[in-house]
């Protein structure tokens, strides 16, 4: 069954018949990353008007893989369950070349997580679940069919315009976030730079509707013969929906390739028959690039408003709930009072810190897939030959190097004895706890996790659990006691084997920046 | 008795290969046939293993032909 899209109701602001007081923030965009952004916000207790110039939600899968991150940021925002349990939990992915499987590889996700490595599903179920959330809350205004159509700030406020069915009115707030996506207008009306890299390299993207048996897993080709020797993407979604990708060459017109009787033979080649039903199609090109800062002022810039990349690796909509994760607490403590400016410079760096590493790793996945002429080509060609003879080249094969959290580079207390995987700047490894979970315990305010020791502070709250096997593992490694300062995002931002409460005190300023 | 290594044995593959080719980049053909040529000198004398670079020879020939 195609997805019914149902428009959200519309109703005439109050800004239209009378001045509205001053917002604390105002999210431009309704996507999966405004409304993360909004529920976010008031999941700290800050109150915002979300503004979207649409009503319905996603059309076309667009953004299908979510990773275990996003997964758990989705659950801390409520929807987390009904994405995995609507979704298509997967994986193993397959590498073809010509038409002969290369290589497989199986994300093994290792036990005691409560979310899977990844899971599919389209955008539009994301967006929908997210809706529903913001609609019932009361601390979020979401407003369909508001357009913004200009924005200013002064050091005290910025003011955006807005547009309705029933004329334009004016709105103020502390903090503007732009939400509004790749072709930003927020960011368009501000004349920012966008710096960075266009492919010329045109893809196909289509969902299709089809009863088959195939199972849940990801299959490239590179050079498949169904395809005149150009890439191809076949990934499952949920509904019998299948995403398909084709590289079309930079030649190609995107009108002539959205046309049904181009399309239709191109993915019956792919799926071997023509019992399927188009769902969405669309043509892209390949683009790394983002703002050179996220932070300006009173407009801050979130998701793919921020940066964009390729799509082979999911580090889009990803990357994106990896910014709402990173701003949240820090805006609200900004609003709050609890922090200055500094703190929500840090989201500028951490951020973009992790923009570039997504758009390095995208980036070199769309070389090896589009490779120019020459020594690009010739090095790419030898891999895959190279692969179906010696296991070692097989690491070089570049489907897309699949989204994993950032690791913030972090001048904090450290010790080297405790395990890698649980370091300051990393987000805080998953673990079963008594009959729940670890993450669920963390988060929204920031909290010590003492293992092997009690310890009491002032004002801060401490988690004190059963240390368990993979506890040990995660946490302790070989040592028997470990301390670790969580921040509100769930990020370690110190950690040490033993300590004092005047080191935690010092950590826990550092953390808000208050040194 | 196997001496080449046939299984993963360099971190950060991606960074390298992307450095291989930034190398490459601006290189005639002919330059770059040069650049490979020497790379390929510079690193059998680094290995230094006769038997591992006859064995890198044959992997190398397999199915080329």
């Amino acid at each position: 069954m195609p997805y019914d899209y149902k428009p959200f109701p519309y109703h005439p602001p109050l800004g239209l018949s009378e001045p509205e007081p001053t917002h604390p923030v105002i999210i431009v965009g309704a996507g999966p990353i405004g409304l993360a952004m909004a529920l976010e916000l008031a999941n700290h207790n800050v109150r915002s008007v979300v503004l979207d110039d649409n009503n319905v939600v996603s059309v076309g899968s667009r953004a299908i893989c979510w990773s275990k991150r996003s997964l758990e940021i989705l659950d801390r925002l409520g929807v987390g369950d009904k994405a995995v349990e609507k979704g298509v939990t997967w994986k193993v992915g397959r590498t073809f070349h010509r038409d002969k499987e290369v290589f497989n590889f199986d994300l093994l996700p290792e036990d005691g997580h409560k979310m899977p490595a990844f899971v599919n599903l389209q955008q539009y179920y994301v967006e929908q679940y997210l809706a529903e959330a913001a609609l019932e809350h009361d601390l979020i205004d979401v407003r369909f069919k508001n357009k913004v159509t200009s924005v200013s700030q002064t050091d005290e406020i910025a003011h955006v315009r807005v547009e309705t069915p029933d004329g334009c009115y004016d709105l103020n707030g502390q903090y503007i976030i732009a939400c509004d996506g790749a072709k930003s207008t927020i960011r368009a009306m501000m004349g920012l730079d966008f710096d960075g890299e266009l492919f010329e390299e045109r893809f196909l993207i289509a969902d299709i509707e089809m009863q088959a048996d195939m199972p849940s897993e990801r299959r490239f080709w590179f050079e498949p013969t169904f395809h005149n020797g150009q890439s191809a993407l076949l990934h499952k979604q949920p509904d019998n929906i299948y995403r398909i990708d084709l590289q079309l060459g930079w030649e190609a017109d995107p009108e002539v390739e959205k046309q049904l009787e181009v399309v239709i033979p191109r993915i019956e080649k792919v799926v071997g028959h023509s019992d399927f039903t188009l769902d969405w199609v669309s043509v892209y090109t390949f683009q790394c690039r983002r703002l050179d800062r996220f932070v300006h002022d009173r407009v801050i810039f979130v998701g793919d408003s921020a940066h964009v990349v390729s799509p082979f690796g999911a580090r889009g909509g990803n990357g994106g709930l990896q910014d709402v994760d990173n701003i949240g607490w820090k805006l609200a403590a900004a609003l709050q009072g609890r922090a200055n400016c500094a703190l929500l410079e840090t989201y500028n760096t951490e951020r973009v810190h992790g923009s570039d590493e997504n758009i390095l790793n995208s980036a070199r996945a769309t070389k090896f897939m589009t490779p120019s002429d020459g020594a690009e080509r010739l090095f790419r060609d030898q891999v895959l030959a190279l692969a179906a003879k010696a296991p070692f080249a097989r690491a070089w094969v570049n489907s897309g190097r699949l989204s994993v959290p950032a690791i913030y580079p972090m001048d904090a207390p450290d010790h080297d004895a405790l395990p890698k995987v649980s370091r300051p700047g990393a987000v805080a490894p998953d673990a079963p706890l008594g009959n729940d979970w670890l993450l669920r315990g963390l988060g929204g305010q920031p909290v010590i996790l003492a293992l092997g020791c009690e310890i009491e502070i002032d004002g801060i709250e401490v988690l004190n659990p059963e240390v368990s096997e993979t506890l040990k593992q995660r946490y302790l490694g070989t040592l028997e006691t470990a301390i670790y300062l969580i921040r509100p995002d769930q990020v370690i931002a110190a950690r040490w084997a033993h300590t004092d409460p005047k080191a935690i005190s010092n950590a826990i300023n550092a953390m808000w920046c208050a040194v | 008795m196997t001496s080449l290594i046939t299984t993963p044995n360099l971190t950060d593959h991606d960074g390298f290969y992307a450095e291989l080719l930034a190398t490459h980049k601006g290189l005639s053909e002919t330059q770059s046939h040069a650049l490979n040529a020497q790379l390929i000198l510079i690193l059998a004398n680094h290995i230094g293993d006769r038997a591992a670079l006859s064995e890198a020879l044959k992997l190398a020939a397999k199915d080329l032909r």
